[in-house]
This record gives C-alpha cells, sequence and structure tokens, in this order.
C-alpha cells in the first residue's frame, strides 16, 4: 500500500467514525509529545548536577571566576584532577577503601542471608519479638548508638570472658581498628543490616516450600538443605545484597568517622567529607596563614573530588543496574 | 514391552499390598500394645517409647517389603504414621535450628545496640564528664532543672526549633516523595521508546543520593551560602517567581498554594529521594494483570475510573511499604539541621549526655509517626496474593 492509498483509507475510516479516529490519533501524539518533554526534563533534572560537576572539573581555575563561562570550560584543564588526586592520596586510599567495602559487604551478606532464611522458614518461639528488633535496628537513628558504641569499643569486654582470660580489669582498647566494625557487620548490626535481612526473608518466603520437603525426604539434613538447595537459588539476591552493601559502605560516613579515625585510616568516603578543609589546610601551608581559598575553587576541587569517588560506583551500576532493581521489586511484593 | 509392563505392574501391586498388610499390622499391634498399657498404669511417655519401637519395626518390614518393587513404592513409606513423638521432635529441632540460624542477629542486636542503647539511656539521665580514667555519671534525673532533657526543652530553643522544622519538612517531603515516585511509576510503567535508559537514569539517585555526596554541599559553609546568595538574587526574573506571585494574589487557598509550591520547590531533592520509591511502585503496577483493564475498558470505565477501582486498591500494600520507607529515610538522613546540632554537640561541645537526651526524644518521635501511620494506612489493605 502506497503513502497516498493509506493517508485514503485513514480518512475514510475517519468520516465513517465521524472524526474519532481523528481525535483520537492526535490526543495520542499529544499526550506522547507531553510525555517526553516531562520525561526529558525530569531525567535532565538528576542529571544536571552530575554534568555541571564534570564540565567545572574540566576548568582552569581562570575559569572559574569569568562570569561569561557557565558550562562548558575555555581553557581545558585536567588541573584539578591532579589536585584532588593528591589529595586523595591516589591509589592506596581507594584500594583501602574497595577491600573494607567489599568485606564488610560479604560479612553483611553472609549473616543477613543466614539470619534471613532463620525467619523466613523457621517456627520458633519470640520469633515476631525478635524480627520486630529486626525493624527496630532500622529505626533507631546511628547518631543515638554512636557515642556508646565509640566508647565501648575502648574498653571492650563480653560479660566479663576477656577480662577474666588477660586478667587486667581493663578490657581490649579497639578504638581505631577495623575489628569492631567487622564484629558489628558479622553479627548483623552494621550499617541497614535490617534491610538486608528484610530482603533476604522476602526472597525466601517467595521459594516454594515443596523444595526443603523434597530435599528433607531425600535424607538431607537441615544444613544441607539450606547450603545446597536453597542457597544457589539464593544467589541473585545475594548479590544485590552484596552491592548495596557495597555502595553504601563506600559512600558512608557516619559509622566510618567513628570506626576508622581519618589520621590512620584514608578512606574515601572521609576523605570526600574533608576535602574542602584538606584542599585549604594545604593551600594555607603552601601559601602562607593569611591565604584565602576562593570559594569557586574550592567548589571545583569538590566537584571533582565527588567524581572520581563515583566512578567505580557508576560503574558497578551500569554492571549491575538489574540487581539492584529487581532486589527491591521482589522484596517490595507482598510488604 | 506390555508384558514387561505388566510384570512390573504386578511386582509394585504385590509390594504395595505387602506394604499395606505390614502398616495394618503395626497398626493393630500398636492398637494391642495401647490396650494392654492402657490397662496397666504405667506412665505414657513409656507407652509411646514401646510403641515407637513396634512402628519402627513394622517400617522396617515395609521398608523389607517395598525394595522389592521400584521407588515409587517406597514413598508410601513416609505416609505410614510416624510416631507422634518423632512430630515433637522435629518441632523442637526446627526451633532449635532456626534459633542458631537467628543467632548472630541476636547476638549482634544485644551487643551492639541493646547495650549502647541502654548506656545512652544512662547518659541522657545523667551528667557526664571526662576524667582521666574514661568518663563519670552522676544522675541528674529525667525532669529536674539542671538535667539533659529539661535544658534542650526548656533552657536551649535551638532543638526545639531543629525539631520544628524537621517535621514540617516532613510534611512537605513525605506526601511529595510518594505522590512524586507514583507518578514517575505510572509513566516508567508505560510502553516507550527508551525506556530502559530512562529507568536507569531514575534509579541513579539509589547511588547519587546515598552517605557522604547526600551532605556534602550541606557541610560546606562557603557553597551553601553562595547558593543562598544566587536563590535571591534570581527570585525576581524568572517565569515560576511571577506565577507563585500571581497564585499567591488570591484570598482563597492561600496556604494550599503555599504548600504545593514549596514542594515544586524541592522538586530536585524529592526526586533525589524517591529512587527506591519508584521501583517499588512499578514493581507493585506491574504484578496487576492487563487482562483487568481491558475488561473495565470494554465495560465502558474511564482511565480515571479504573484507576480507583483497580489500580488503588492493588496498589495500597506498596504504599504502605513506601511510606515506612519513606520515614525510616527521611528520619536517618545525616544532612538535616538536627543531626547536625547533634554531631556539633557530640564532636565539637562534648555534651555527651545532651547528646543522648536529644537522640531520644527524636527517636521516640519518630517511632511515634511511624506507628501512627502505619496504623491508619494499614487499614484495608488488600494482598493480592
Amino acid at each position: 500500500m502506497t503513502r497516498a492509498e493509506r493517508r485514503k483509507a485513514f480518512w475514510d475510516r475517519n468520516r465513517k467514525s465521524g472524526g474519532y479516529l481523528l481525535r483520537k490519533k492526535t490526543k495520542g501524539v499529544l499526550f506522547r509529545i507531553g510525555r517526553g518533554i516531562l520525561l526529558f526534563g525530569l531525567c535532565f533534572l538528576i542529571l544536571q548536577p552530575l554534568i555541571q560537576k564534570l564540565c567545572v572539573s574540566f576548568m582552569t581555575e581562570m575559569d572559574l571566576y569569568d562570569t561569561t563561562i557557565v558550562s562548558v570550560p575555555r581553557h581545558f584543564s585536567t588541573q584539578a584532577y591532579t589536585i584532588t588526586w593528591r589529595l586523595y592520596k591516589g591509589i592506596p586510599t581507594f584500594v583501602r577503601s574497595l577491600v573494607l567495602s567489599a568485606g564488610v559487604a560479604l560479612l553483611q551478606m553472609l549473616s543477613c542471608t543466614l539470619v534471613g532464611y532463620g525467619f523466613a522458614r523457621y517456627k520458633f518461639p519470640l520469633k515476631k519479638v525478635l524480627f520486630a528488633c529486626v525493624i527496630l535496628t532500622l529505626i533507631v537513628p546511628p547518631t543515638t548508638i554512636i557515642t556508646p558504641l565509640f566508647l565501648y569499643f575502648g574498653d571492650f569486654d563480653i560479660l566479663g570472658i576477656i577480662k577474666w582470660i588477660t586478667g587486667s580489669s581493663k578490657g581490649l582498647n579497639l578504638q581505631g581498628k577495623a575489628l569492631p566494625y567487622l564484629m558489628m557487620c558479622a553479627t548483623c548490626a552494621g550499617y541497614k543490616a535490617g534491610l538486608y535481612i528484610y530482603m533476604m526473608r522476602q526472597h525466601f518466603r517467595n521459594e516454594p516450600k515443596e523444595l526443603e520437603e523434597a530435599a528433607y525426604v531425600d535424607g538431607c539434613g537441615r544444613l544441607r538443605t539450606f547450603f545446597q538447595i536453597l542457597l544457589p537459588g539464593a544467589r541473585p539476591m545475594m548479590v544485590s545484597c552484596f552491592l548495596f552493601a557495597f555502595v553504601w559502605q563506600w559512600t558512608d560516613q557516619i559509622y566510618t568517622r567513628i570506626f576508622f579515625p581519618t589520621n590512620t585510616w584514608d578512606l574515601v568516603s572521609t576523605k570526600l567529607y574533608n576535602i574542602v578543609n584538606l584542599f585549604d589546610g594545604e593551600n594555607k601551608a603552601r601559601f602562607g596563614m593569611g591565604y584565602v581559598t576562593q570559594t569557586a575553587y574550592s567548589n571545583q576541587i569538590q566537584a571533582t573530588g565527588s567524581l572520581i569517588a563515583l566512578v567505580p560506583l557508576l560503574v558497578i551500576y551500569v554492571v549491575a543496574q538489574k540487581s539492584f532493581v529487581e532486589s527491591i521489586s521482589q522484596s517490595g511484593i507482598k510488604g | 514391552m506390555e508384558s514387561e509392563k505388566t510384570v512390573l505392574d504386578n511386582v509394585s501391586e504385590a509390594a504395595e499390598t505387602i506394604t499395606d498388610a505390614a502398616v495394618a499390622e503395626a497398626e493393630e499391634v500398636k492398637e494391642e500394645a495401647m490396650d494392654v498399657l492402657s490397662e496397666t498404669t504405667d506412665a505414657e511417655a513409656e507407652a509411646e517409647e514401646v510403641i515407637e519401637e513396634i512402628a519402627e519395626e513394622a517400617d522396617a518390614e515395609a521398608e523389607e517389603a517395598a525394595s522389592a518393587a521400584a521407588a515409587v513404592v517406597t514413598s508410601r513409606k513416609t505416609s505410614s504414621q510416624g510416631p507422634r513423638k518423632k512430630h515433637k521432635n522435629l518441632a523442637r529441632g526446627n526451633a532449635i535450628a532456626g534459633f542458631l540460624f537467628v543467632l548472630p542477629f541476636i547476638i549482634g542486636f544485644l551487643l551492639f545496640l541493646v547495650y549502647p542503647l541502654g548506656m545512652s539511656v544512662r547518659m541522657s539521665l545523667s551528667k557526664v564528664s571526662a576524667t582521666s580514667n574514661g568518663l563519670s555519671f552522676s544522675s541528674v534525673g529525667f525532669w529536674e532543672p539542671g538535667s539533659n532533657f529539661y535544658k534542650i526543652f526548656r533552657e536551649e530553643k535551638d532543638f526545639i526549633e531543629a525539631f520544628v522544622n524537621e517535621l514540617k519538612r516532613m510534611l512537605l517531603f513525605v506526601p511529595g516523595i510518594l505522590v512524586f515516585s507514583f507518578f514517575m511509576a505510572t509513566l516508567l510503567n508505560q510502553e516507550f521508546k527508551g525506556r530502559a535508559a530512562v529507568r536507569a537514569i531514575y534509579f541513579l539517585p539509589v547511588i547519587l543520593a546515598s552517605g557522604v555526596f547526600l551532605g556534602l554541599d550541606a557541610n560546606n559553609p562557603l557553597i551553601s551560602n553562595v547558593k543562598e546568595a544566587m536563590r535571591a538574587e534570581n527570585s525576581f526574573s524568572n517565569i515560576t517567581n511571577t506565577l507563585e506571585k500571581i497564585l499567591l494574589t488570591g484570598e482563597t487557598g492561600n496556604k494550599f498554594f503555599q504548600y504545593v509550591i514549596d514542594i515544586v520547590g524541592q522538586v530536585y531533592d524529592i526526586a533525589m529521594a524517591s529512587g527506591i520509591q519508584i521501583i517499588v511502585f512499578l514493581s507493585g503496577l506491574q504484578t496487576i494483570p492487563p487482562s483487568m483493564y481491558e475488561a473495565a475498558k470494554m465495560e465502558g470505565c474511564t482511565g480515571w475510573e479504573s484507576f480507583w477501582k483497580i489500580t488503588w486498591p492493588l496498589i495500597k500494600a506498596m504504599v504502605l511499604v513506601n511510606i515506612v520507607y519513606t520515614l525510616i529515610d527521611f528520619f536517618t538522613r545525616t544532612d538535616s539541621t538536627l543531626m547536625k546540632l547533634i554531631s556539633d554537640t557530640l564532636l565539637i561541645r562534648f555534651e555527651y549526655g545532651k547528646v543522648a537526651a536529644m537522640s531520644w526524644s527524636y527517636f521516640v518521635i519518630i517511632a511515634a509517626v511511624l506507628g501512627v501511620s502505619a496504623l491508619i494506612f494499614s487499614r484495608g489493605v488488600y494482598y493480592n496474593d
């Protein structure tokens, strides 16, 4: 059918329907245009700060003060990246952050999978109360417990056992070490652990019960059933938990600031948190105490710093976007 | 082939009858044992033990018989009545196993949450002073002049001000986030070109608005000052402000318009905070079968009607999940003025007692708000199982 014929057929049909077809078609097109504009605008809203940061990070200091330059730099330079990279102390910081985040995420994933399975499949006394406690851990603002935790780890002891072993009147001083936080992660007390427990529980609840029943009938023990039958199926959800824990640990600065003091532990999140002060301090050391760092300049360093810190996360997000989205949509179902 | 099959059938039939006979025998023996034992004054437990033994024997017999036939027949064995005691053991074993699975959480909860919380209660009720060997506490009571709670609620205005601001922001943000994320979810649920890319961009805030990135601008006093200045400078030169002025000159609905305008002004913050909520709504929308809408359309339902009659009832559970999540997310944010006040009091002024009192008052209010809203919205939630 040629174009002219099709057009003719359309007008014929339109006449037969008394103008309804044309109206419907126009409405559809207008709706699609409106939706397109809206979606574009809203996407731009989210991406704009990123784009702006990217543009700013490539400017020279001179460009920053030039009011005629809004986003595209006139003098292209990577100077900001060199400065920021130096402030971050380069690769060691990133490797340390990577190892720490991966370790924390791994521990959280493993412990939360176990606990989530326990809540999903077994009946035991006080189960409801305990699950309410899981929700409670989500609600407690970290600031409430962070001071006592910090003090607690300065004089760490469990029911007097450690004092009894070492024979001294003081517990262990674990401040400034990685161990306390790793212990917290291994016992589901890390950052947002309640959420991961919830996610794993939702996953196991949605698995068919027949799976385990078949395993039990065939003489599989409880542990073996869990490790051989249920864990393989739970792998996607575990990966999601791992990714979330990784990302949130990478960017976390509440727990990190308390447990990993900045002077001994260079981590991406704490470095980024202090980057403006670090930059100011560096300038003061170089040009004398009277030097005032320009806002636009420190702003540029901060933008560059966030971009560098974001790169690994964006890579993860692009590669594993599906796991992020699907885990949440799965656990949202059935509330 | 045929004959082979019949032979097999015969064998399995035979095995079945043997098994049945064995089971029946076991039953009879059991009954007899019961009768005998009920006559004597022996304890129930002993009787059960004997029964178990007999039943096990019978089971073994049945097994022998069944092993002659294929595995199909053996599955019957499991359906022959196991002794009651075994059930009890199973239940107890399950309870123990469940406890063991959940044990890490229990340990962590007691050590790293209950203990610090208890200590923080103690701190909030006492005057904490640092000495050479750690901290010393001296009790000041709950509501006497000089106690921490009295100080933060009566003597210092900062806390109450930050608190009220936070609650006001909540009234602005939480409905805004819910409406926005629902709107976005319906948009993203439709078919159009490049949907995957748009979705990916919309879920980006899950990463972008986390932890240190979130509070970065707020923590930098220089930048936030500049921002305020820029906002003030621009406020006469754009179309939204003109529109705002026109809307606000009217007599009626002034407050409502102000509210809407406030929300629109915060649209960036709202969009950044609603990544997860969009996903939850989207997954909820996708569980609604399209055939429902088709049927409604055939019956002459308009889009508006089918929204209230189909979408809304089925999405209500998601609304509850999102309300709870949004509230938790909102209150545990680190970039609020209240959190800043708390961490300043902690890290600059070292007033542990006051910090504990502030965090506890905050925590109690959060729990109350969460409880009330969960109660209100959990009524009439329908689960589409």
